[in-house]
C-alpha cells in the first residue's frame, strides 16, 4: 500500500472544498468566527485546529475498539480536552499576544464541533492512518474559510493585513475610508454568508431546495 | 441585588452568546426549523448552564486558582492548578449531562420524550463550556452573581434560537435565490438579527 493512495488522496483533499467543514457540513461555526477580525489569530485558530482535530482522531481510532459505547463520547472529550490544554500551554508560552487576543476560544476548540463531528463520522470507523488525513484535510478546510473571511474582514476594516498597512495613504487622501463595521461580530456571519453563497453557485449540487 | 439583576440583563442583551461570541452556533443552526423544538432545547440548554456553573465556580475558587487550596493549611497555598481547567470543567459538564438525562428519563418520562435527543447534545454545545470559561475569565465576586450569569446567558441563547426558529418558518414562503437556500441565508438573518442586538450594547446598566 502506497503512502498516498487514490482513495487516501480523496480524504485529505475532498474537505478542502466539495466536502468543506464548515460552508458544507456546518461543523466548526461555533467557536471560530469571532476570532476572525484580524488575520493573525485567525491562521493561529487554524493551525492549532489542525493539530488538534489530527491528533485526537488518530488517539480515538486507535482506542476505538477499547473504548465502551455508553461512556465514549466522555473518553472523547478527555482526550480532546488534553490536546486543548497542551496547545493552550504551548500558545501561552511563544504566542503570548495571540493567546491574549484570542481569549476563551482556545479553550473552545474542546466542543468546536469539527473535533465531535469528526471522531464520530470517521475516526471511530477507520485506521490510524486515514484518520490522521481526514483530520488534517479537515483542519485545513477549516483554516482556508477561516484565512479567508480574517482577510477580507482585516483588509476591509482596518485596511492592515497581518497588521502592516497595504492600502496606500493616496487612497484614503482620495476620501476612502476603513469600513469599520466589518470590524463587528455580525459581519463574520454575513461573511460566511458571502463565501457559501459563491461556493454553492459554483457547485449547483449543494444547493438546498 | 441590583448587580444580580444587571448581570442578568448584561448576558441576556449585550453579551449574547449567539450574537456576540457565536457560542453554540451548530445546535442553533441544526435545531432552530421550528419553534417547538427550538424552545425545548433553549431550555435545556438554559438549565445546564444554570446548574453547571455555580459548580465551576466552586471548583475554581477552591481548587484550580492559584492559592485557592490555602485553606487546606499554608503549604498549599503556592499551588496553581489552573491548567487543569480545561478538562475538568468539560469532565463536570458531560458527566452532569449524563446525570441529567438520567434522572430526566426515570422520573419525568414525558419531558423526557421531548428533550431526550436534545440532552446528549448539550454536553459539547460550546455555550455551556463558553459560560464556564468566561465566568473564569470575569471573576465574579461569588456564586450568586455566577449562577445569575449562567441564568442570563441561557435565556439570551432560548431568545436567540427561538427568533430564529421563528423566522425560518416564515422564511419558507419567500424566494430566496438558490444558492443562498438554507444555510446561507440562515447566516445573514443571524448577521442582521446580531446588528440589531449590537444596539442594546450602548446601554449603561
Amino acid at each position: 500500500m502506497g503512502i498516498l493512495t487514490n482513495k487516501n488522496k480523496q480524504i485529505l483533499l475532498g474537505p478542502l472544498s466539495k466536502n468543506n467543514p464548515v460552508v458544507v457540513q456546518m461543523l466548526g461555526i461555533c467557536s471560530a468566527l469571532a476570532v476572525t477580525s484580524k488575520l493573525e489569530p485567525s491562521l493561529v485558530m487554524a493551525i492549532s485546529v489542525t493539530a488538534v482535530v489530527a491528533f485526537a482522531n488518530v488517539i480515538i481510532s486507535l482506542l476505538r475498539n477499547t473504548i465502551p459505547n455508553r461512556i465514549r463520547i466522555i473518553v472523547q472529550l478527555v482526550v480532546i480536552a488534553a490536546l486543548v490544554t497542551i496547545v493552550s500551554e504551548v500558545l501561552k508560552a511563544f504566542a503570548y499576544d495571540v493567546n491574549k487576543q484570542l481569549s476563551v476560544f482556545v479553550g473552545l476548540i474542546i466542543t468546536n464541533c469539527i473535533l465531535m463531528g469528526r471522531i464520530e463520522a470517521f475516526a471511530l470507523g477507520n485506521g490510524p492512518w486515514e484518520s490522521f488525513l481526514d483530520g488534517v484535510g479537515n483542519g485545513l478546510g477549516y483554516g482556508i474559510i477561516l484565512v479567508i473571511v480574517g482577510f477580507f474582514r482585516e483588509l476591509l476594516g482596518s485596511g492592515t493585513l497581518f497588521g502592516y498597512h497595504v492600502i496606500p495613504q493616496a487612497v484614503y487622501d482620495f476620501g476612502y475610508v476603513n469600513n469599520g463595521l466589518m470590524i463587528l461580530p455580525p459581519m463574520a456571519l454575513i461573511t460566511v454568508a458571502v463565501i457559501i453563497w459563491v461556493h454553492r453557485s459554483r457547485n449547483k449540487d449543494l444547493q438546498e431546495n | 441585588m441590583e448587580q444580580l439583576l444587571s448581570t442578568i440583563l448584561r448576558a441576556i442583551f449585550v453579551d449574547n452568546m449567539i450574537f456576540a461570541y457565536y457560542l453554540g452556533m451548530c445546535s442553533y443552526l441544526a435545531v432552530s426549523k421550528n419553534v417547538k423544538t427550538a424552545l425545548g432545547l433553549g431550555i435545556a440548554v438554559t438549565f445546564v448552564l444554570v446548574c453547571t456553573l455555580p459548580i465551576n465556580y466552586m471548583l475554581e475558587n477552591y481548587v484550580l486558582k492559584e492559592g485557592a487550596l490555602s485553606w487546606l493549611g499554608a503549604d498549599f497555598g503556592s499551588i496553581n492548578l489552573s491548567f487543569l481547567s480545561l478538562i475538568i470543567f468539560i469532565a463536570v459538564i458531560a458527566s452532569f449531562v449524563q446525570l441529567v438525562e438520567m434522572v430526566v428519563e426515570k422520573y419525568a418520562p414525558s419531558l423526557y420524550a421531548s428533550l431526550g435527543i436534545f440532552l446528549p447534545l448539550i454536553a459539547v454545545n460550546c455555550a455551556i463550556l463558553g459560560g464556564s470559561l468566561f465566568m473564569q475569565q470575569k471573576a465574579f465576586p461569588n456564586v450568586g452573581i455566577a449562577t445569575a450569569y449562567g441564568f442570563g446567558s441561557g435565556i439570551g441563547w432560548l431568545l436567540a434560537i427561538v427568533g430564529m426558529a421563528a423566522i425560518r418558518e416564515k422564511l419558507q414562503y419567500s424566494d430566496v435565490p438558490k444558492p443562498l437556500k438554507g444555510l446561507g441565508i440562515t447566516f445573514i438573518i443571524t448577521g442582521l438579527m446580531g446588528i440589531a442586538f449590537m444596539s442594546f450594547s450602548g446601554i449603561k446598566i
